[in-house]
C-alpha cells in the first residue's frame, strides 16, 4: 500500500468510527453539492462609493493614487510622478498597454516582461477590491506576473468600473469571464514590507518600494 | 527538526532571566496584540465570521477524505502533481528526489513551518542543493544557524543591534544600524538567489479543493517570486489544510492576516493552480505538492480534531501570558504557544514533552483570540487528563492529588486539618503577615511571599453566620 491510500484509509476508518460506515454516498453527494452551490460566508456592509472606500483602503496601504477621465493621458500622469521622485522614466509595460502615448510624455515603456534590471513595470489589472484597496491580477501570456514584482515601482492602471466590494464578487467576475483561475492570481495591497526586524514595518522586502494606482476609464 | 520539549522546564528557567529577550518580546504585545484589536474592529460582525471559519475548517476535517481527494483531482488535471507524505523523513526523500529529477542545484525557499517540522534544509544540503531561505526573519535564523521562536514572527527574540552585527560578519559589509538599511542590504543579498535558483520552495496556508490551487499569504513578495522565477515549485503543507471553495477561503482571509499582524490583508495573497503554458513568459514548468501528514490523520475523528482547524496565525501565542514571559524557544518544537503545547505531544508523543500540556495558566486568552474558535484551554486540561491517566505525571504530584482527595472524601478531617493549617499560617506569618518560604512550595516563594491566612477557615465563618 502507498503512502496515499495509507493516509486516506486512516482517515477513512477513523471517520467510519464517528460517523457510521454507511456515509461515503452521502459526503460525496455533500461535496458536489457544497462546490455547486459555493456559498458566501458573512460580508462587510456593501460600501455606498465603492470608488471611495478603494481609494481610501488604498491610501492606507501606502499605495499611491492618480485619476484621469482620459486613459491617453496616462503616460503624462506617470511622468509627473516619476519625475517628481526623481525616479528611472523607463521600464516595462504589459502588451496591452504598448498603444498609450508613452514616448510623447518622455517615458520609454518596453512592452515585454520584466527582467531583474528593470526599474518600473506597467501593469493593468482584473479588477479591484473596495473592501481592501486591493488589486487582483491573472498571470497569462499577455500579463507576466514579474512586471509586478521585480521593478522598484509598480504602476496598475485600472478601470474605475472595475471595482468590485468584496473578493467574493471578484470571484464571481472571474468564474463569469473565464472557465478556470490562471496558474496564477496574485491580489496586491500596496507596496512589498516586512516587520521581521523589531516588528517595526518597513515598505520594499523583495518586491515593489512603492505601488502607484492610475485610475483611468478603458 | 529535533523535539527537544522535554527539556522545557529548564529551558523556561533561562528564558526568564533573558533580560534582552524579555524585551523583544514586549514588542509583541504592542505591535500584535494592539495591531489585532484595532483591525477586528473593521469586521462588522467577528463573532460571526468567527463561527462561520470554524464551520469552514469542521466541513473539511468532517469528511476529509473526500476533500483530499477532490483536491488532488483537480490539481492534478491542472497539471500539478500531488504527493503523499506520511512522515516528515518521507517529505525530504519527495524533495530530494525532485531536485535530481530535475537537476536542481540551487533553492530559494519561503517561510513554511511545515518544512521546519521536517529539518528540510539540512536533508537537501546533505543531497548537495544548496538552499536559501528568503523571508527576511528566516534568512536571518539561517545565517545565525537559529530555530525560528514565533511562527509569524521568526526573529521576535532578536533585536536590530544583533542583526547588525550579523549582517556585518555575513556579508562582509559596512554594518548598518537603520532598519529599513538592513532590509535594503538583505535584498539586494537575496535577488541574485530568486534569479539564480533552480527549485522554489514554499508552504501552502491554504489548498482549494474546488480549483486544486495553493494559496499562499506573505508580505514581502518573496513568497511570489519563489514561486514565478525557479522552474521547478514545490509547496509542502498538511493535510488539514484544505478548503472547500474560493468563498470558503475568502472567509478565513478575513481572519488570518486581522489575526497574526493586524493586518486587514496581507501584501500579497497568490493562489496557484497548475504550471505554466507552453506560451506563458513566467512561471514554473513544474509544479509538485507535497502532502504531509506526519500524526495529523491520527487527530482525525477523535476528541482532539479541533486542534487540525488551526490556520497557524499565531494570535494565541501573542496573547498567551507563559508565552509572553519564555518566547518560543522554550517550548522546543517548531509550534509554541498554546497551539504548539498541544500539538507538539499530539504529533511528537505526550512522553516527549511531559510539560507543554502544564505550560499554561488556562486563563483562557488563546480561546477568546483563536480566529476558527479552537478551545484551547479544553484540549490542554484533556492531555493533563491523558497523562494523569496513563500514570505520567511525577510520583509528588500523584501523592499529593492522592492526598487532597482522601481528605476532601473525609470532611471532618478536612475540616480539622485547615482549621489547624490556617492557624500555623498565621502564627508563621508574624507581623507582617507574609510567608516567606513554604515547604513543598518553594517554586512559588522563591519569586513572591505567601500572604499568610488571617481569622477563621470558611467553615468556621460559615457555621458562626449560620448561628447568628
Amino acid at each position: 500500500m502507498n503512502a496515499r491510500e495509507k493516509i486516506l484509509g486512516r482517515i477513512r476508518n477513523a471517520q467510519a468510527r464517528t460517523n457510521g460506515a454507511a456515509v461515503t454516498a452521502t459526503h460525496t453527494e455533500a461535496v458536489a453539492s457544497h462546490l455547486a452551490l459555493h456559498p458566501r460566508g458573512p460580508l462587510p456592509p456593501h460600501p455606498d462609493n465603492l470608488l471611495a472606500r478603494f481609494k481610501e483602503c488604498a491610501l492606507k496601504l501606502s499605495s499611491d493614487v492618480l485619476e484621469t477621465g482620459d486613459r491617453k493621458e496616462v503616460p503624462t500622469l506617470l511622468a509627473r510622478y516619476l519625475n517628481e521622485r526623481n525616479l528611472p522614466v523607463s521600464g516595462v509595460c504589459w502588451p496591452s498597454l504598448a498603444g498609450l502615448p508613452w514616448s510623447t510624455a518622455g517615458l520609454d515603456m518596453q512592452p515585454r516582461p520584466a527582467k531583474n534590471q528593470d526599474l518600473v513595470g506597467v501593469t493593468g489589472a482584473f479588477c479591484a477590491i473596495a473592501e481592501t484597496g486591493t488589486l487582483m491580477l491573472l498571470s497569462g501570456t499577455e500579463t507576466p506576473a514579474t512586471t509586478s514584482l521585480l521593478p522598484e515601482t509598480h504602476v496598475a492602471v485600472l478601470d474605475p468600473r472595475r471595482i468590485v466590494a468584496a473578493m467574493e464578487d471578484a470571484w464571481d467576475l472571474l468564474r463569469r469571464e473565464y472557465k478556470q483561475p490562471p496558474r496564477a492570481v496574485n491580489f496586491i495591497s500596496g507596496p512589498s514590507r516586512t516587520a521581521d526586524i523589531e516588528q517595526t514595518v518597513t515598505l520594499g522586502a523583495h518586491g515593489p518600494y512603492r505601488v502607484l494606482l492610475i485610475l483611468a476609464p478603458a | 527538526m529535533q523535539n527537544t520539549s522535554v527539556d522545557f522546564e529548564r529551558q523556561v528557567t533561562i528564558k526568564l532571566a533573558d533580560a534582552k529577550l524579555q524585551q523583544a518580546l514586549s514588542r509583541l504585545q504592542s505591535r500584535f496584540v494592539e495591531g489585532r484589536a484595532a483591525v477586528i474592529s473593521e469586521i462588522s460582525d467577528f463573532e460571526e465570521t468567527r463561527s462561520a471559519a470554524a464551520a469552514i475548517r469542521d466541513r473539511v476535517l468532517n469528511d476529509l477524505e473526500h476533500w483530499l481527494m477532490h483536491f488532488e483531482q483537480q490539481a492534478t488535471a491542472r497539471g500539478a502533481i500531488v504527493h503523499w507524505a506520511e512522515t516528515a523523513a518521507d517529505v525530504n526523500r519527495i524533495v530530494t528526489e525532485i531536485a535530481a529529477l530535475h537537476g536542481v542545484r540551487t533553492a530559494a525557499k519561503s517561510k513554511s513551518m511545515v518544512s521546519e517540522e521536517c529539518g528540510l534544509n539540512d536533508a537537501l544540503e546533505l543531497a548537495g542543493v544548496t538552499v536559501m531561505e528568503t523571508d527576511l526573519g528566516e534568512y536571518i535564523l539561517q545565517l545565525a544557524h537559529e530555530a525560528p521562536s514565533h511562527i509569524v514572527a521568526p526573529v521576535v527574540h532578536k533585536n536590530k543591534e544583533e542583526i547588525s552585527d550579523l549582517f556585518a560578519e555575513k556579508h562582509q559589509l559596512p554594518r548598518k544600524t537603520g532598519i529599513a538599511e538592513l532590509c535594503r542590504e538583505a535584498r539586494e543579498v537575496l535577488r541574485p538567489a530568486f534569479l539564480n535558483a533552480d527549485m522554489g520552495i514554499s508552504g501552502a496556508n491554504f489548498l482549494v479543493a474546488e480549483t486544486g490551487s495553493a494559496l499562499i499569504v506573505t508580505n514581502e513578495g518573496n513568497g511570489r517570486l519563489v514561486t514565478t522565477l525557479p522552474r521547478v515549485h514545490v509547496a509542502i503543507t498538511g493535510i488539514e489544510k484544505v478548503v472547500p471553495t474560493l468563498e470558503d477561503v475568502t472567509t478565513l482571509l478575513r481572519l488570518l492576516p486581522r489575526s497574526a499582524t493586524g493586518q486587514s490583508i496581507t501584501n500579497y495573497v497568490s493562489v496557484l493552480t497548475g504550471n505554466k503554458n507552453k506560451e506563458d513568459h513566467d512561471g514554473p514548468e513544474h509544479f509538485h505538492i507535497i502532502l504531509l501528514d506526519n500524526g495529523r490523520s491520527s487527530l482525525i475523528g477523535g476528541e482532539m480534531q479541533e486542534m487540525l482547524r488551526c490556520i497557524r496565525c499565531g494570535a494565541c501565542m501573542n496573547h498567551c501570558p507563559v508565552y509572553q514571559n519564555i518566547g518560543g524557544h522554550a517550548y522546543g518544537w517548531v509550534y509554541p504557544g498554546p497551539m504548539g503545547s498541544i500539538l507538539t505531544p499530539l504529533l511528537g508523543g505526550l512522553e516527549k514533552s511531559p510539560d507543554l500540556p502544564n505550560a499554561s495558566t488556562l486563563c483562557g486568552a488563546c480561546a477568546v483570540v483563536c480566529p476558527v474558535k479552537i478551545p484551547l484551554p479544553d484540549l490542554l486540561r484533556k492531555l493533563r487528563e491523558k497523562q494523569m491517566e496513563r500514570g505520567m505525571k511525577s510520583r509528588r504530584e500523584t501523592l499529593s492529588l492522592k492526598a487532597w482527595a482522601w481528605l476532601a472524601l473525609h470532611p471532618p478531617v478536612y475540616a480539622l486539618a485547615t482549621k489547624f493549617g490556617v492557624r500555623m499560617m498565621s502564627l508563621l506569618g508574624g507581623k507582617n503577615k507574609l510567608l516567606h518560604t513554604l515547604p513543598g512550595a518553594s517554586g512559588w516563594t522563591d519569586g513572591r511571599d505567601f500572604p499568610a491566612p488571617e481569622g477563621l477557615t470558611f467553615r468556621e465563618m460559615y457555621q458562626r453566620r449560620n448561628r447568628q
